[in-house]
């Protein structure tokens, strides 16, 4: 059974060991190579998570290692950095060396772009390709691709982390924002649950409009709309906290958030974001004005019980702990 | 009550006294999603995983009713894995030739949560092998002949750590430990993982822990870092690997303990977080998920997991929050998290995993187990208690929220190295 690590590179399971190739020449054997001398791994004794590298694998390390030892810049250090590089894309040496090795010899960015993208293809999750697109974009200046890119990327896998730190990259420094929001709006039309989708769409707001008033009423529609329709999404439910943290009223006093909780109590919503919400409106008010606290902390009191007993006893602790401190704060 | 699985619309109500934590029946009513009449690709995955999560709950019940020392940590074959991994990796580890520091700490430090002792050989080689990683440049590269990286010496620093010996600590160079470390910090205070590699949030938690765990930090390494951090928290309340991205909880963990360690925690949004933090605990798998409407995976059981002793750290040193808390209990379901991991998460031949139908690897028994140790575990400021579900023989040793080392190996390393004039 193949055992993959998850942490920094999650590579797919499709890496094969491909010594059976007929016309696959070991380094060892090539006759232009044969002033290098292979610095081969000498660990000791006792293995020490010591891998059962393959023959290839050890032949093409063991004359990387001889290459950066010596510092050699040449076409045929590149070449050998791809050959490393499709055994294991995963290693940061490799990339960074390649990276000198490319200066030093004035290689085309573009070829080089594209390289990159053959290897994101098969491992897009990987950091160090996609830490390597961004520098080779840096270098030429040029992102025209680069929405392109992260687009079919992110049409394969709507939430790939990296994708989406590469695009809001090049958005941010090359100002490309234009067509974002309709980007963002799209995605979630296929899917109002991808979160990432709604983090882009606070990402857009904030580095382009802002939160102006006229924005903060577009976006609680936008949200709410999205509420009614799917109540128990927890990323229309932030979102919809993320725009109020912007608006003086806070959770109360919105008219747009009034008529949602009009709307939710009178389809009777047992959705927990729904009563934890209230909750927090609740405290808001108890907190401005002290008058209020008498009737609203059994009421707070109440939905919390509620919460912690029936509409989502996982998380009784934590109900539990806003009640004390509640109680805390505002009983006499 | 047989039936533990709930939709959405039909509650049996509980008085709260009543809900005890016994394993005759799960711990807590287990809730379904609700797609509500709009399936979407992240449902139908969520859909999916439920699935088959009930399905081996179910299992479980049944094989509880005829064995009630279930569920049970298979600590012996997960020991064999584990012990077999430290030393030998099959090819298919080739994808993690530049992580095998991090093969070592993840291995060493599953161990140490076993309470399995280490022979001499064991000790001497693995101090021997971390040598070679280390660059005269400063810092560990992920094996012999890698450049420095942040990540596979964070690795190392942690896996001599657990050896615990003046032997395993002399061999960190801690003159160029600083230096590396100074030559990946930008102007804002982050850090690169590696010189000429990508910023994010793990690289300034990987430079912080290493700093103070070898006693090297000044006023000029850490200048700027903690806002820096802060700036990566979002409007959802979790922080991401770099300003404005999605919160994560591997990312919200670096954060929060680096903030810790510098000292700034009490200034991120504390209840913004604490509610993140929360909801990230699936109401069905009882295990937690890594980002907003995203599947359980049981690594997550410590990155989100430890989140809650820092909080509680933090909300205890609050006058506003301290009264409210309970010393015995964390902030999440900790029985939930232990069923999670011992019931889904074991494979058949030892060690853990992210959740059923994924293969076993060093990495989810390492965070799984560390998890288990977090959920078992709570060491409130003033009394604590230990809550095991199944066997009382699933106890793991305690693991210290920041550091995911063992105390007294952590304790161990800042008494030694406190003691050392700050650089050679």
């Amino acid at each position: 059974m193949a055992d993959k690590e998850l942490k920094e590179s999650p590579t797919d399971s499709s890496d094969e060991c491909s010594d059976q190739e007929p016309s696959y020449i070991f380094y060892r054997d090539r006759p232009e190579w044969n002033d290098i001398v292979p610095v081969e791994l000498h660990e000791g004794p006792f293995p020490v998570v010591a891998i059962a590298y393959s023959d290839r694998f050890k032949d093409i390390f063991n004359y990387f290692r001889a290459i950066v030892l010596k510092n050699e810049i040449s076409e045929r250090a590149f070449q050998l950095t791809s050959d490393a590089l499709e055994l294991n894309p995963a290693n940061y040496t490799v990339w960074q060396y390649r990276r000198t090795v490319l200066k030093g010899l004035e290689k085309n960015i573009q070829k080089e772009l594209s390289f990159v993208r053959t290897i994101i293809e098969d491992h897009p999750k990987n950091y160090q390709v996609w830490h390597h697109r961004r520098v080779l974009v840096e270098w030429s200046g040029d992102p025209s691709s680069e929405l392109r890119l992260t687009e079919i990327v992110l049409a394969q896998d709507a939430k790939n982390y990296h994708a989406w730190q590469h695009r809001q990259w090049v958005l941010e420094t090359f100002k490309l924002f234009d067509h974002e929001l309709e980007f963002v709006e799209r995605l979630l039309e296929d899917d109002i649950r991808n979160n990432s989708a709604w983090n882009q769409r606070y990402f857009v707001v904030k580095q382009t409009s802002g939160f102006t008033e006229d924005i903060i009423n577009r976006e609680l529609t936008f949200t709410v709309n999205s509420i009614k329709i799917v109540c128990n999404n927890e990323s229309a439910w932030n979102y919809l906290r993320g725009i109020l943290s912007h608006c003086p009223t806070g959770l109360n006093g919105h008219p747009i958030v009034e008529e949602l909780c009009q709307f939710l109590d009178y389809n009777k919503s047992e959705a927990p974001f729904y009563f934890s919400f209230l909750v927090d409106r609740m405290e808001e008010m108890m907190q401005s004005d002290p008058l209020k606290r008498e009737v609203l902390l059994p009421k707070a009191d109440q939905v919390l019980q509620l919460l912690a007993t029936k509409m989502d006893p996982i998380r009784r602790e934590y109900w539990l702990f806003l009640s004390r401190y509640l109680n805390s704060q505002f009983a006499n | 009550m047989t039936s533990f699985t709930i939709s959405a619309n039909s509650l049996q109500t509980e008085p709260l006294e009543e809900i005890t934590h016994q394993f005759i029946e799960l711990c807590t009513p287990r809730i379904h999603l609700d797609v509500e009449g709009n399936p979407t690709v992240t449902s139908d995955e969520q859909v999916k995983v439920e699935s088959t999560i009930e399905h081996l709950l179910e299992t479980f019940l049944e094989n509880h009713e005829i064995d009630d020392t279930l569920p049970r940590l298979n600590r012996l074959q997960i020991v064999d894995f584990v012990r077999h991994g430290l030393s030998k990796l099959s090819t298919s580890y080739e994808c993690l030739d530049a992580s095998r520091t991090w093969v070592c700490y993840w291995n060493l430090h599953s161990l140490e949560l076993l309470e399995v002792p280490l022979a001499d050989e064991t000790k001497d080689a693995v101090i021997s092998f971390l040598n070679l990683c280390q660059n005269p440049t400063g810092g560990f590269g992920g094996g012999p002949f890698q450049y420095s990286h942040l990540a596979p010496t964070y690795a190392a620093v942690n896996a001599l750590v657990i050896l615990q010996s003046e032997e395993a600590y002399k061999i960190i160079n801690r003159t160029n430990l600083y230096n590396f470390l100074m030559n990946c910090r930008n102007e804002e205070g982050a850090f690169a993982l590696h010189v000429g590699g990508e910023v994010d949030v793990r690289g300034t938690y990987c430079a912080v822990v290493v700093a103070k765990l070898t006693g090297i930090v000044d006023q000029k390494l850490f200048s700027g870092t903690s806002d820096w951090i802060l700036k990566c928290q979002t409007y959802e309340g979790g922080f991401a690997g770099t300003p404005n991205q999605e919160a994560h909880g591997g990312y919200t963990f670096c954060a929060l303990a680096a903030l810790t360690l510098l000292g700034q925690e009490s200034k991120c949004n504390i209840r913004c977080l604490l509610r993140w933090a929360c909801n990230r605990q699936m109401k069905f798998e009882g295990g937690f998920q890594g980002r907003t409407n995203k599947l359980v995976d049981g690594c997550y059981s410590f990155w989100q997991g430890a989140l809650f002793p820092l909080l509680h750290f933090l909300l205890a040193k609050s006058d506003q929050y301290s009264e409210a808390l309970d010393a015995e209990k964390w902030l999440f379901n900790q029985e939930a998290l232990q069923e999670y991991l011992l019931v889904c998460c074991q494979h058949p031949f030892g060690g853990l995993l992210d959740k059923p139908g994924r293969p076993r690897d060093f990495y989810h028994t390492c965070y799984g187990l560390s998890g288990l140790s977090i959920a078992q575990h709570v060491n409130g400021l003033v009394s604590g208690k230990t809550s095991i579900v199944g066997s009382p023989n699933n106890e793991l040793a305690l693991t210290h929220p920041i550091y995911n080392l063992g105390v007294t190996a952590v304790m161990s390393a800042l008494n030694y190295f406190n003691s050392q004039p700050l650089r050679i």
